[in-house]
């Protein structure tokens, strides 16, 4: 196909002329991966087929655009309208998302537009209807945007097996994938089923450096307020930036911090998933309007509307991953062929090796990333679930479907049936009722016993898992200013003050689960905990700084102070180095501490600080806690870990893993997810979302209850499968043992210049049950002294619920 | 048992400690860690909300397909309670059922199970919302709407003036981060935590719950029973919350 003239002249009339990978995507004939930096006319590639072949009308739907965000979807219609009116197309543009109104929704499914933009959720739910394979019978393209972030999670597995119905219900449809720069192009293109890649010109490199800041960067922290007049300086300079910053939390500090500093009041905003929409709108649309000249952001912001007039990122804290720090880079300054300036902040001292390794990777243009596992299961059984909504199906065919999608090509006969077992019966040992039957077979078909269940099923949709959020908004009336986890909102007693929307807030109460604020801006405030998956420092990105802190001919990289302090540590005890796994014993004190320097990443050395803490409890070493980084474990107990190598033997470790770990908090968090996704818990109900505390309280007692009457069951299994990523990462346990053949074990009679930063972080982890409860004792008697409950005062009234002394109960 | 004291941590015969004992309306009681309620003077085993065959009522439903080993479970926990204490008489304070369909289908293990542990000893099943009229002529032991004990009523939800023992609200506490089941000693009404397996909580904070135990005590089912008011203090030890599980 080549561009008609009508479109060439268009593209002259606006002063362009078509990039050589848009042309590439209209000569393809078959599926097609594009990977093109941002502002490289990426959407535009992936429609102009579409709107060349529509020139000609179409009846029904012709194209299907997913995107991961809502926003985009929006944006995109608004950016389609121009050349279709312009060039008098014959086409109807539409967009689907969980925001269209119901009418418009009805309307679509009887008469769908030639194009229509959606969200992979929205897809899943179009596809339950009957209908589904009336709306989709004519499609001929299928445009998938930031297929890059969708392969990431969950999400992108729901839509390939979406895709794999729609390939059905429409044969010979054509797929065209756009991604950002990513380390595996080829691997990409295999998620997509296959497909055939497109390089665009990369574009010239980035301008990216460290950020020149007065100060050296302190000893440990995450929240680079050292930087606060540095970044402040360098807002002023720069049109408009986008300072992005790992967590939630850290957001709101920082944010509270550049406002103290903010001598000139420039305008600047803050961006994090735990703000309403309605303040995360505000925030965009006052920076599409050039508004802001900061913005403080998550990764909230790693996608999303193009906005041309940002010209400097800043990266506070170590980007932890490459091809996210490439990505963010790329938010900075949008024309085409013009290179984006990003400066990096690292927190502490440990960070700046970090942001140094990372820079020299960027510089290599060495992507990082982890290889994808297979389809998981619990996405598949909500699919098959799904399915059987839209109508009866045969069990072989839906199984040959499901194996064209490319996550699930290599799925089994036998995990398939599992699926659908699980999805008919609950796959449960004991086969006790009939009653257990969510689908049933009827002349060699499955379906629904209950057709009434598609409803329930239908609320359900989606693979994205949150903490459970409670609302925060205003007592006196006025808008939402939030949400915080949960976990953190039981925490609170009337009085507290925390962060949250950016301001110091009092909590005054809990209303039909909203929590009721009030301002507070002079007390020191508590700081909402996200304990969602942290991310992790990247496989090869710690084998970077792994690489560079061993090898001293390479320190000239590195500021003086940094160098300075690894001089120190090879003097007095070793470098960690490639090859060997460097572990320190020494007194501290008084009480032993073991520091193994793993470079394993956070989630992976938390699940090794609970694994080798059992095992120190069961050889009587009294270990008291641990704390985990990107970098090391430290553990410290009573008495001292003289010969380690037992305790870190690989089958030790790995049966710990499934014996006890299988019981910890982590390993429920993971099955709740799984629980959620393949359908065993509802989180919406009709009538309204299910409380929080229900849903968290019954899924680990499913979890417990499962583990003690049916461990071989599917959900267990997958549930042991996602323990190797993720929050538990044995998978990084297992990959440092294999990198690591030497264990370099020194006694120290002192702290290490490497281990003394660990002392200073936070995030200590009591170790094992037992830590949790002598703080829940304390806590409890702490409360009884400080309302005046003395324990043990006699003549106590028979009427009166007093309680006395408790008897020697330690 | 350390039965005679008042207020004092009850240890069972392997000296594992087990519960908080206190007087209220001139009884004896001990909260036990388990979420039941014991009174070792007449050896009576209270305990509320069981649900049973909650997990076949949603699948009959057709709701969420539940493991079916709940019925199993409960009954596994009370027991180790019954195993412990030997009761004379035990007590469900209502909703010992998921519904009445639940109480006249029980499945044949949990039937069994229920009947050996309802062996030698009576039953008491008070009904409750959920359960208001059932009764199996398979189940072991007698039905009533409501029992007395002293001057205290027992019945399922908690009524104006007291003093009863109830349950029906299944209340818990947050406490160092966690939801804990608990049971609420109030001036006039005492009320249990769910003992059933599958139940969620409503905290006692809601204006619900909270106006019937105002300034009394809650007592936390942990590895022990831990009391704690019931007023938040003006002031709490400050620190950070737990990150981590």
């Amino acid at each position: 196909m080549s561009l008609p003239p009508a479109f060439a002249e268009w593209f002259a009339r606006q002063g362009w002329s078509p990039h050589p990978h848009q042309l590439a995507l209209l000569d393809t004939a078959g599926d097609s991966l594009l990977i093109a930096p941002t502002g490289g006319g990426k959407t535009l590639a992936g429609f102009l087929p579409s709107l060349v072949e529509l020139s000609g009308g179409w009846q029904g739907l012709h194209t299907l655009y997913v995107s991961p965000l809502k926003a985009l979807t929006a944006d995109i219609g608004r950016n389609l309208a121009r050349p279709v009116a312009d060039l008098g197309l014959p086409i109807r543009v539409e967009d689907r998302t969980g925001d269209t109104k119901s009418s418009a929704r009805q309307r679509q499914r009887t008469d769908p537009p030639q194009i229509l933009l959606t969200t992979p959720e929205s897809l899943a739910l179009m596809l339950s209807y009957p209908e589904a394979p009336r709306i989709f019978g004519n499609l001929r393209r299928v445009v998938l945007d930031e297929l890059h972030a969708l392969a990431e999670s969950k999400r992108g597995d729901q839509l390939m097996l979406g895709l794999a119905r729609l390939r059905s219900l429409s044969p010979g449809l054509i797929a065209t994938g756009l991604s950002a720069t990513v380390e595996d192009p080829a691997a990409l293109a295999d998620f997509m089923g296959g497909a055939a890649v497109i390089h665009a010109d990369p574009g010239p490199d980035p301008d990216i450096a460290m950020l020149r800041t007065a100060r050296p960067a302190p000893w440990s922290g995450g929240g680079g307020h050292y930087a606060v007049p540095d970044v402040l300086e360098a807002v002023r300079r720069a049109n408009t930036t986008i300072i992005f910053i790992n967590t939630r939390a850290q957001a709101e500090l920082f944010f509270q911090a550049i406002w103290a500093a903010n001598e000139d009041n420039l305008p600047i905003g803050l961006h994090h998933g735990s703000l309403s929409r309605e303040a995360r709108g505000r925030v965009e649309a006052a920076m599409a309007a050039g508004q802001l000249r900061a913005v403080v952001a998550t990764g909230s912001l790693d996608l999303g509307i193009d906005w041309g007039n940002v010209d400097l990122v800043i990266q506070v804290g170590a980007p932890k991953n490459v091809k996210r720090l490439v990505q963010r880079i790329g938010r900075a300054n949008h024309r085409y062929n013009a290179p984006s300036t990003a400066r990096i902040v690292p927190a502490n001292r440990f960070e700046v090796i970090e942001c140094v390794a990372a820079l020299e990777a960027v510089r290599a243009h060495d992507l990082d990333g982890e290889p994808r596992g297979p389809g998981p299961l619990d996405v598949l059984c909500q699919h098959i679930l799904l399915t059987a909504s839209a109508g009866p199906f045969d069990a072989d065919v839906l199984f040959a479907e499901v194996r064209t999608a490319g996550p699930y090509a290599g799925l089994t006969r036998a995990d398939f049936d599992d699926c659908l077992n699980f999805c008919a019966t609950g796959g449960y040992a004991l086969r006790a009722y009939d009653r257990w039957q969510r689908l049933v077979q009827r002349n060699g078909l499955w379906q629904l016993r209950d057709p009434r269940a598609t409803r329930d099923l239908r609320m359900n949709i989606g693979t994205i898992v949150e903490a459970e959020m409670m609302k925060v908004r205003w007592k006196r009336g006025g808008g939402l200013l939030g949400a915080v986890e949960e976990a953190f909102a039981a925490t609170l007693i009337p009085g507290d003050t925390f962060l949250t929307g950016g301001q110091t807030v009092r909590y005054e109460g809990l209303r039909e689960l909203v929590i009721e604020v009030s301002p507070n801006p002079h007390k020191e405030p508590k700081i909402a905990v996200f304990s969602g998956l942290k991310l992790a420092t990247s496989t090869e990105l710690s084998h970077r700084v792994l690489a560079l802190i061993g090898d001293p001919a390479r320190w000239d990289a590195l500021p003086p102070d940094t160098q300075g302090w690894l001089a120190l540590q090879a003097e007095v005890s070793a470098l960690p180095q490639p090859g060997t796994l460097l572990a320190e014993t020494f007194p501290y004190m008084g009480r032993w501490h073991l520091a193994i320097y793993g470079f394993a990443g956070r989630n992976a050395l938390q699940t090794l600080g609970l694994l080798l803490t059992r095992t120190m409890e069961e050889a009587g070493l009294g270990p008291l806690g641990f704390l985990s980084t990107d970098y090391a474990l430290l553990v410290w107990s009573l008495d001292p870990v003289t010969d380690l190598a037992p305790l870190m033997d690989r089958e030790g470790l790995r049966a710990g893993l499934g014996e006890w770990l299988a019981g910890n908090a982590v390993m429920k968090r993971t099955f709740r997810n799984v629980a959620i996704i393949s359908g065993l818990i509802q989180r919406n109900m009709p009538g309204g979302r299910r409380t929080g505390k229900q849903a968290t309280f019954s899924s680990d007692i499913l979890y417990d209850t499962l583990r003690r009457y049916d461990p071989d069951h599917l959900l267990l299994r997958i549930t042991a499968i996602e323990a190797g990523r993720g929050l538990v990462d044995f998978g990084r346990i297992e990959e440092m043992l294999d990198r690591s053949p030497r264990l370099d074990h020194r006694m120290l009679d002192r702290v290490s210049p490497l281990a003394a930063p660990l002392m200073l972080e936070m995030g200590r982890v009591r170790i094992e049950g037992q830590g949790r409860m002598r703080l829940a004792e304390a806590e409890a008697e702490a409360m009884m002294r400080e309302a005046g409950l003395t324990l043990g005062e006699p003549g106590m009234a028979d009427e009166a619920p007093v309680p006395v002394r408790t008897r020697k109960a330690r | 048992m350390t039965g005679d004291a008042q207020g004092t941590v009850g240890e069972d015969a392997q000296g594992a400690m087990t519960g908080f004992v206190f007087d209220w309306h001139g009884l004896t009681f001990e909260a036990r860690c388990s979420g039941a309620l014991w009174w070792p003077q007449g050896r009576w085993l209270i305990v509320a909300d069981l649900h049973l065959g909650k997990s076949e009522r949603m699948a009959r439903r057709g709701g969420a397909l539940l493991p079916p080993y709940d019925g199993l479970e409960t009954l596994r926990r009370l027991g180790d309670e019954i195993a412990a204490l030997d009761p004379a008489l035990v007590v469900s304070l209502g909703d010992g059922f998921d519904d009445d369909a639940a109480a006249g289908a029980l499945d044949a293990d949990v039937a069994a199970a229920l009947a050996a542990l309802a062996d030698g000893r009576d039953w008491l099943w008070v009904s409750g919302n959920h359960d208001p009229a059932h009764h199996g002529t398979a189940l072991p032991g007698r039905r009533a709407d409501e029992a007395r004990l002293g001057g205290v009523t027992l019945r399922h939800v908690a009524e104006a003036g007291g003093p009863d023992i109830s349950g029906h609200y299944h209340p818990v506490v947050p406490l160092a981060g966690a939801r804990r089941r608990a049971l609420l000693v109030g001036r006039d009404h005492l009320i249990l935590p769910a003992f059933g397996s599958y139940t969620g909580g409503l905290s006692v904070h809601d204006p619900a719950l909270l106006h019937l135990v105002e300034g009394g005590f809650a007592v936390a089912c942990l590895h022990r029973a831990l009391p704690i008011p019931l007023q938040p203090p003006r002031r709490r030890r400050a620190g950070p919350p737990l990150s981590f599980g």
